[in-house]
């Protein structure tokens, strides 16, 4: 199954030539095997790219390369070979002439991968300091050489400064720079943009590919987003559950995926399917009273002090919007862009500074005591991180009763006896209800938290950015689960986003948010078929698998 | 910054004044007056003469109200006067100041021995890949926090001076007489810092910077030393400014082990006599040290660690 590659067009021998690889972490719980028997090649000046999902070792792989994993993660049986050494045996101090030098590592998230208590020239100076490839006296100035190169703007002011004082584009530069330092062969990129807004992944991954095709270097590129792979990738690796299920060059595995694995993961990629069907919008009644009436909304947030007297933050600037029972509004925009303040101030949970907000008829805007008690009944949220928003304490049946119990509904029979018709709607066994949050996956714990969003039948819920902590395959579900609950009770969403490819299985109406502005608002078809403003094209071109050939019509693009 | 060290100092007027007070009230509700302390002291048979007695408290102002001799020692100690030493009867100041210098060389040794040993007990405990030492290592600081000081004095006299003779065990003669009650003094505080150390270096070396640095090929010496130390060294720093008002208040310990000069001596005598006057000076001086060290603290805080702004304006607000 695993060999469908070189059908005789690849005669380079490769740069990383991975043999058996196995790899276990030791738990608790007894050894678990994360990698097992992965071959994998990467050839020189190409980018090879694993995909999959959580838990499918595909990072895993990727550390064991350099030997980089984690304390309690061994190699237990395998090759890897690079140029003449084999990196699974070789001695550590040898491998530190190999590690910055001649593999560099992107990691995944940005804002946590450099050192915050020290600048990032110096950062960057220090791979070629331990290499010898700079002195003391001439790394500053090389580093901020290899900053420019890396796409960083002023490097030299840059260079000065400390990771907090940077964003996470500029951080991610940064790394960038520290793994091209060396000039290196190969550069590992574990999930290099998933922290990242989608216009920033873009331009990142564009720079990266274009340095190293320049350079010649061969990359590595570990991604959950099949989009990305299929952007990037001339030769795609796919795992599943440590093993690698299919692999060989991109076109081929996107125009026929052999694997049923491979075909889940693409019908899953919301980046490359169409949009699915979604709830019709019942089209409002006239004169229907809209459940959410925001007019002129502004939220404006007081900034430190400086010495031109008191700075202001307008994070939310005369934002209007309508939002009718049954229907779901996706308010979408990059980080900073107000989408989250803006439906914290719909459910009260933060002032506005001006505007007006009506729910179901009656003016909210400063609702307080018994009446923002009523909001908080008939409107309810999901967050983000389904890790984070259950307490780990609380067995599933507390959580989800809970607000049952904040709102003395029912008995203790009756309540259970909803948390047991909640947890059917949203599919999972009833036997859920006695464990804990840490035993349960992401996806679930997701079911979990809209299970528990929906234990008061509100009027409203809130979900911001519900699926980008799940894995693509989880994701569709969780977005068909409250499509199907939409359907059913005639719930309005206000789900917030980054994602369009998201947005475009949901919403009836798109509202994209720039600045604390809304630029342009309309149905998901029109907006992507027929983008109005500059930004709104912006993001969609950002969307990863643009590029890709759509995996039904390949054959003739394959040939050229 | 100029905002911050007011609004500080001010803060640290407000915690002096709360120690003054507190003291102050404790002490009276002790039961006894010094004046018959200090007669039963002094005297060997029990008949005092309850008119010299009367006498003498009028003096030092035992007889009025307790309010009025709050008002009173307050407004004094205000302008920098604790009054005289009861039992002595030489000015509080001076007292604490003859006392000082040895108690400072006492307690500065003993900060210092704590960081050392502490804080490298910590990093080769979470350097070393031998689980053995490891384990040994890090179940030292339990240990050092756990046995109480006095006994520690004493095992070290016992060994150090009795048997083997290195050191004096007792007195105020120079650096080696300085030695055993500075470790002593040392051990508990140090195995502080090194519980808190270890601890968070531990949760450095799992950040994910600490990966980058290793993907540059650093060693881990380097990695060790250069990014986790110095990131790892911030709640270390806080307990040390804490425990420095431990250190003062173990001195009293120390010091009446090894028969030391100091102001734990002076501390240890004034409380058995009740000595008032003398008891609230050191309370005041030692919450004086305290609110001043941990003031340094914080200031030394943005220079370990960027991303921390000593601001005045704790209002800055989420974006």
């Amino acid at each position: 199954m695993t060999d469908e590659r070189e059908n005789g067009e690849d005669v380079t021998t490769p740069l990383l030539e991975i043999r058996g690889l196995s790899v276990s972490y030791r738990t608790r719980g007894g050894t678990v095997p994360a990698v097992r028997g992965v071959d994998l090649d990467v050839l020189p000046g190409q980018v090879t790219a694993v995909v999959g999902e959580s838990g499918s070792g595909k990072s895993t792989t990727a550390h064991a390369v350099t030997r980089l994993l984690a304390a309690n993660g061994t190699i237990d049986a395998g090759t890897v070979r690079f140029g003449r050494h084999d990196l699974a045996t070789l001695s550590e101090a040898e491998l530190r002439t190999v590690r910055g030098a001649r593999i560099g590592l992107v990691p995944q998230d940005p804002t946590v991968s450099l050192n915050p208590v020290k600048r990032i020239g110096e950062q960057v100076a220090e791979v070629l300091r331990i290499h010898g490839l700079a002195t003391r006296r001439s790394a500053p100035a090389e580093a901020v050489a290899v900053l420019d190169r890396a796409g960083l703007p002023d490097a030299a002011v840059r260079a000065r400064q400390y990771p907090h004082e940077l964003s996470g584009g500029m951080r991610q530069r940064a790394l960038i720079a520290i793994a091209i330092a060396a000039k290196p062969e190969l550069i590992i990129a574990d999930e290099p943009t998933s922290a990242l807004d989608v216009t920033v992944q873009r331009v990142i991954l564009d720079h990266l590919q274009h340095l190293t095709e320049e350079s010649g270097t061969a990359i590595l590129l570990v991604t959950h987003d099949l989009g990305v792979a299929a952007d990037r990738a001339q030769r795609l690796v796919v795992m599943e559950q440590g093993r690698v299920v299919e692999a060989g060059p991109t076109r081929d595995i996107l125009a026929d995926p052999r694997h049923e694995y491979t075909r889940r993961l693409l019908a899953s990629a919301p980046s490359l399917t169409a949009a699915r069907p979604r709830t019709p919008a019942s089209a409002p009644k006239a004169n229907a009273v809209p459940l959410v009436e925001v007019r002129h909304l502004v939220k404006e947030f007081r900034l430190p002090r400086t010495e031109d007297g008191p700075q202001v933050l307008r994070a939310v600037d005369d934002v209007s919007f309508t939002l009718h029972r049954g229907q779901t509004l996706a308010l979408v925009g990059e980080s900073g862009s107000g989408k989250s303040t803006t439906a914290r101030l719909a459910l009260r949970l933060t002032d506005a500074s001006a505007g007006h907000i009506l729910f179901d008829g009656t003016d909210i805007t400063t609702a307080r005591g018994a009446r923002a008690r009523e909001l908080r009944r008939r409107a309810q949220l999901i967050y983000q991180n389904p890790y984070a928003s259950l307490d780990p304490r609380f067995s599933i049946g507390e959580v989800i009763t809970e607000p049952l119990r904040a709102f003395k509904v029912g008995d203790r029979a009756s309540r259970l006896a909803r948390a047991r018709e909640l947890l059917d709607r949203v599919a999972l066994p009833a036997a859920t209800l006695e464990r804990r949050p840490a035993e349960l996956s992401g996806g679930q714990r997701q079911r979990v938290a809209i299970a528990r969003a929906l234990a008061l039948s509100p009027d409203l819920v809130v979900c911001d950015e519900p699926v980008s902590a799940l894995d693509v395959s989880v994701q569709a579900q969780v977005l068909d689960l409250l499509a199907e609950l939409q359907a059913d009770t005639g719930v309005a969403y206000l789900f917030i986003s980054h994602d369009l490819a998201v947005v475009r299985q949901i919403a009836h109406q798109v509202a994209v948010m720039r600045s604390g502005r809304i630029v342009e608002t309309g149905p998901p078809e029109d907006l992507f078929t027929h983008p109005r403003h500059a930004y709104t094209r912006e993001l969609l071109a950002a969307i990863p698998g643009g590029r890709a050939p759509s995996p039904t019509a390949t054959v003739e693009s394959t040939t050229s | 910054m100029r905002r911050y060290v007011i609004k500080r100092l001010a803060q640290a007027v407000g915690v002096l004044w709360a120690a003054y007070t507190v003291s102050f009230l404790v002490l009276d509700f002790l039961p006894g007056d010094p004046v018959t302390a200090m007669a039963g002291a002094g005297m060997d048979s029990g008949d005092v003469d309850p008119a010299r007695l009367a006498a003498l408290r009028h003096e030092y102002g035992f007889d009025k109200p307790i309010l009025a001799q709050y008002a009173d020692y307050l407004g004094r100690a205000v302008r920098g006067d604790f009054g005289d030493a009861v039992s002595t009867g030489r000015p509080v100041t001076s007292t604490l100041a003859d006392a000082l210098p040895q108690t400072l060389q006492l307690t500065g040794a003993a900060l210092l021995l704590a960081v050392l040993l502490g804080g490298g007990l910590a990093v080769v405990a979470t350097y070393t890949s031998q689980r053995w030492l490891r384990q040994l290592l890090l179940s030292l600081p339990p240990l050092g926090v756990s046995v109480p000081t006095f006994w520690v004095g004493l095992l070290l006299v016992e060994v150090f001076s009795f048997r083997l003779h290195w050191f004096p065990a007792f007195g105020n003669d120079g650096l080696r007489g300085l030695v055993l009650p500075a470790l002593t003094l040392a051990i508990p505080t140090g195995a502080l810092v090194a519980q808190v150390l270890a601890k968070s270096l531990l949760t450095a070396l799992d950040q994910a910077y600490v990966e980058t640095a290793r993907a540059k090929g650093a060693g881990r010496w380097r990695v060790h030393l250069r990014h986790a130390l110095r990131n790892a060294s911030l709640p270390a720093l806080t307990v040390v400014g804490l425990l420095v008002g431990q250190l003062i208040a173990g001195s009293v310990v120390v010091e009446t082990v090894f028969s030391r000069d100091g102001l734990g001596r002076v501390t240890a005598a004034a409380v058995t006599v009740q000595d008032i006057p003398v008891v609230q000076g050191v309370v005041v001086f030692g919450a004086l040290i305290f609110v001043a060290t941990n003031l340094l603290v914080d200031l030394v805080y943005p220079l370990l660690d960027p991303r921390i702004v000593v601001a005045s304006d704790r209002r800055a607000s989420f974006v």
